[in-house]
């Protein structure tokens, strides 16, 4: 059976299953994709012999004329409408469970955004962009958008819902299987869509639960995002400018900021610091330390010539502390064409699921 | 049978074509004949535009990150693309071209019963695709062929111009329905039964009741997206007070019949066709056409199964899910006829016939895939991603432009009255289908992967399909070109084909080819059924020869 799961699930280039909803439904697609399969191989098997049997023969050859019987249309219906149904009713019931979220599910809160996903346990923390599960729990995710319609897709429960503006839609879950899996932006959603991305973590249950307790005992009440991997976890012994990088890539700056001098979403940091600006109004002000914690906290107070149309940057009054903006602030100071070593990070790159 | 055979004296006078000359005369023109061969220039200029920023997207989308243009410029092409292969090809096309030129033919009529707007319509299609696309590419319009609020009433593109080109694109679409209803009622030659209507007649009946009934729906609309847009009302948007699912539902409530009024003039050619090519009566012919009618009827009632995963009640889905399934029930129906529609025929495998054949295979897998999304729950994965993308151009192109191509390379010579090369017509017809098949299997899986649509960069694991898919494209891009290339040779060189190269006793074949600029000189009687080949040659078409 799991041999069969997964030649099928293989031959068909589906994503791992994270679930158990999902490996059923996947049950219902090998068995719709194997009996479509025959059905259409035979009716063009059937076509294919009668080209090759009823080959014309003279230009105008006469032919008989064949009228169905009504048993012929019967089964012409019939078969189809009896398969038809029974594709309905194996898949019917699976998407109202998935509609049908158990008493108990713990509610995970989702906000979408353009171009990012927003994350809240009713008691905390909050985070963008990665989201923390426990395995073998269900969770209920309550979606909402500030903006557009948004989807919410995790092809791993193959799972979707679309985050409306101004509603609640609800959606649940239980991943068994612990590791991270890609969120996508499923509904159209102007120029960030294809890199609205989020990642779902799923942690055996009690690491879960370590975790969440130390979220809320405050042991690092400044991390308002999801929780840095081993990679990133900071290093205090580190200097301001490699803080200030890992923080900027914990809250999703480079969604919007290059470090490269490429354009993107928001101005480049590349040579940012010490430059003079022009701004949206004709204004100029000169690049700072004031100017740019100011950008953080208040990014619509002041913007840059050209940016009005995608003044879509969020406030980070609250989410960064004074320490973390003071080192973005450091990090943005150390991006210069002339400095020694070139830089190598460009931005946002996604880390695929390792593995099949 | 009493329609004039094809060589009589009475036909001595010039065709079509060449009874008046000059652009003028184009231009003004109220002979169905000609206005067909208008729409068959304007529309295919316009699938010209649509797959020319097909192969846009398609470029690049070779690498995952940007390849040759920045995600703005993306945006607008996919929306180019569907906005032109949409309202500018696949609605008006078949109707336009093929309903305009042969349903006054095979039903022994001069002309449709309204000329004058007839010619209307040509005008309303070239005003309101001139407004759109000029809106499109000045206005750089952003949102998608579906315009789903709240992002089409919020973007900072424009987008006002898209929407009135659509609106007089509509009133085209509308009036030609409108032409075409009254003409098969009340200009049947005596003889032409109900039930002796040849099945690309009631096809084209079923599409212009839902042209009529469905498309007021979508000019509703729009003109409230309008209002929104431009007088700034709360209708759709939720930061006015409005409800912007309440968009979804009156879009498709337009948009998923408009899905039938582009196969159904489709599934009307191939009937045609195929027997012709076969030599046969359609096998169920009353299965056949009264399935057209089926599809026009449910296609109303099928709209919510877009919104899978929207929010709506799950109670809706499962009906919405069910009402889609007959749809492809009464599809089903005709597959099973087409195929028993060659048994005992006399098959000659020529370019219309390979065409119905590739018809046949992707509607087969196009339809099938429909059933498997209209499943409810597996809709759940894969709405709005490729495998959705690759569902509908099986229908769509592998659906509708084969039964174009079929339609086009079996009616050429009763247009133009010359013959185009075979060899090329064949070479050309399996480049197309080893270039359509490369091109949209690969999206399927990508589907299947989890890859969105309308995506300008993806992961890096989705590369390797997406580059399949562009070289597939590639190919097909090059097979369109081709047969572009042998039809404009097969004009100016073609050797004239003769009244009735196929020798079909399809209706519209009773006059010569091309037509005379009057039909029928004389009032024809029909005295048996369309496509009878039971009885030896039959009289007339011997006569032509």
């Amino acid at each position: 059976m799991n041999q069969l799961n997964e030649f099928f699930r293989q031959l068909l280039f589906l994503p791992t299953q994270a679930s158990q909803w999902s490996r059923e439904l996947d049950y219902l697609h090998y068995f719709v994709f194997v009996t479509a399969m025959l059905g259409a191989w035979t009716t063009l098997a059937t076509a294919t012999v009668f080209v090759f049997r009823y080959r014309r023969k003279t230009a105008e050859q006469s032919t008989p004329i064949v009228d169905p019987k009504p048993i012929h249309e019967v089964v012409f219906i019939g078969l189809p409408l009896v398969l038809f149904l029974a594709y309905f009713a194996v898949g019917y019931p699976q998407y109202v469970r998935l509609q049908t979220p158990p008493k108990g599910a713990m509610d995970v809160y989702v906000q979408g955004k353009k171009w990012m996903w927003k994350f809240a346990f009713p008691g905390g923390p909050n985070s963008t962009d990665v989201l923390r599960v426990p395995a073998g729990r269900p969770v209920r995710l309550l979606l909402t958008s500030r903006d557009v319609i948004h989807s919410f897709y995790v092809p791993a429960l193959r799972m979707k819902q679309d985050a409306l503006p101004g509603r609640y839609t609800q959606i649940w879950f239980n991943a068994d299987r612990p590791g991270r899996y890609p969120i996508f932006c499923a509904e159209y959603c102007g120029l960030g869509h294809s890199s609205m991305l989020g990642e779902l973590v799923v942690m055996p249950a009690e690491e879960w639960d370590v975790w969440m307790e130390q979220q809320r005992r405050g042991s690092q009440p400044l991390a308002q995002d999801g929780q840095p991997t081993a990679a990133e976890e900071p290093d205090l012994r580190g200097s301001l400018v490699d803080q200030g990088r890992r923080i900027a890539a914990v809250q999703g700056c480079f969604k919007c900021h290059t470090v490269d001098g490429t354009q993107h979403i928001g101005p480049t940091w590349l040579d940012l610091s010490g430059r003079t600006v022009k701004l949206e109004g004709g204004k100029t002000v000169v690049a700072d330390e004031a100017y740019l914690t100011r950008s953080m906290m208040e990014p619509n107070a002041e913007i840059v010539a050209g940016y009005k149309d995608k003044a879509v940057m969020p406030t980070y009054q609250g989410k960064l502390s004074a320490p973390d903006a003071a080192a973005i602030t450091e990090f943005i100071k150390s991006l210069r064409t002339d400095a020694p070593t070139a830089e190598p990070q460009k931005g946002p790159i996604y880390v695929p699921v390792t593995g099949k | 049978m009493s329609p004039s055979p094809a060589s009589s004296p009475a036909y001595n006078t010039p065709n079509y074509l060449n009874a008046e000359k000059g652009v003028r005369s184009w231009l003004t023109t109220l002979d169905h004949k000609r206005i067909g061969v208008m729409y068959l220039a304007l529309t295919l200029f316009g699938f010209f535009l649509g797959g020319v920023f097909a192969l846009l997207i398609r470029i690049e989308l070779l690498t995952p990150g940007p390849t040759v243009m920045d995600a703005m410029t993306y945006n607008r092409m996919f929306t180019l693309h569907g906005v032109i292969m949409i309202f500018l090809f696949m609605i008006p096309a078949i109707p336009g071209i093929f309903g305009n030129f042969f349903i006054p033919l095979m039903i022994g009529a001069q002309d449709v019963a309204f000329p004058r707007i007839n010619l209307l319509s040509v005008y309303l299609y070239l005003l309101g695709a001139a407004i759109a696309v000029w809106g499109m590419i000045q206005g750089g319009t952003d949102t998608g062929w579906t315009f789903y609020t709240p992002y089409s009433t919020t973007t900072v593109t424009t987008v006002a111009p898209v929407l009135l080109g659509a609106f007089i694109l509509g009133m085209g679409s509308i009036v030609t329905g409108l032409n075409f209803i009254v003409t098969v009622h009340t200009m049947r030659a005596p003889g032409v039964t109900w039930m002796r209507l040849p099945l690309f007649v009631w096809a084209m009946y079923a599409t212009s009741v839902i042209q009529v009934l469905a498309t007021p729906v979508l000019g509703m609309t729009l003109l409230l997206v309008a209002f929104e847009k431009v007088f700034g009302f709360g209708i759709f948007d939720p930061a006015r007070g409005g409800d912007p699912i309440l968009f979804q539902h009156l879009f498709w409530f337009y948009s998923h019949p408009a899905v039938y009024i582009m196969i159904l003039p489709a599934m009307g050619v191939v009937s045609e066709v195929v027997q012709s090519a076969a030599r046969k009566n359609m096998f169920g012919y009353k299965a056949v056409a009264f399935s057209s009618l089926g599809i026009a009827f449910v296609g109303f009632f099928v709209w919510g199964h877009h919104l899978f995963t929207s929010g709506q009640s799950t109670f809706a889905s499962g009906v919405f899910g069910v009402l889609s399934m007959f749809v492809g029930l009464f599809t089903a129906i005709k597959v099973f006829n087409w195929t028993a529609t060659l048994y005992q025929g006399a098959i000659q495998v020529s370019a219309p016939f390979v065409y119905f054949m590739g018809f046949l295979y992707f509607l087969i897998f196009g339809g099938l895939t429909g059933i498997a999304l209209s499943t409810v729950s597996l809709d759940v994965h894969w709405q709005d991603t490729y495998f959705v993308v690759a569902h509908f151009h099986f229908i769509m192109v592998g659906g509708t432009i084969m039964a174009f191509l079929a339609g086009l390379h079996y009616w050429w010579p009763k247009m133009f009255g010359k013959m185009y090369s075979e060899r090329w017509a064949l070479a050309a017809s399996v480049l197309v289908m080893v270039g359509f098949n490369a091109t949209f299997i690969p999206q399927f899986l990508l589907g299947n992967m989890g890859m969105p649509r309308r995506y300008y960069s993806y992961p890096e694991q989705f590369q390797a399909l997406n580059v399949a898919s562009t070289a597939g494209a590639s190919l097909l891009g090059f097979g369109f070109f081709l047969i572009l290339f042998y039809l404009v040779a097969s004009l100016a060189k073609g050797r004239a084909s003769g009244p009735n190269p196929w020798f079909s006793r399809g209706y519209e074949w009773n006059t010569p080819s091309p037509p005379n600029l009057l039909n029928f000189p004389e009032t024809p009687v029909i005295d048996r059924g369309p496509h009878e080949y039971q009885d030896g040659p039959a009289a007339e078409v011997k006569h032509a020869h």
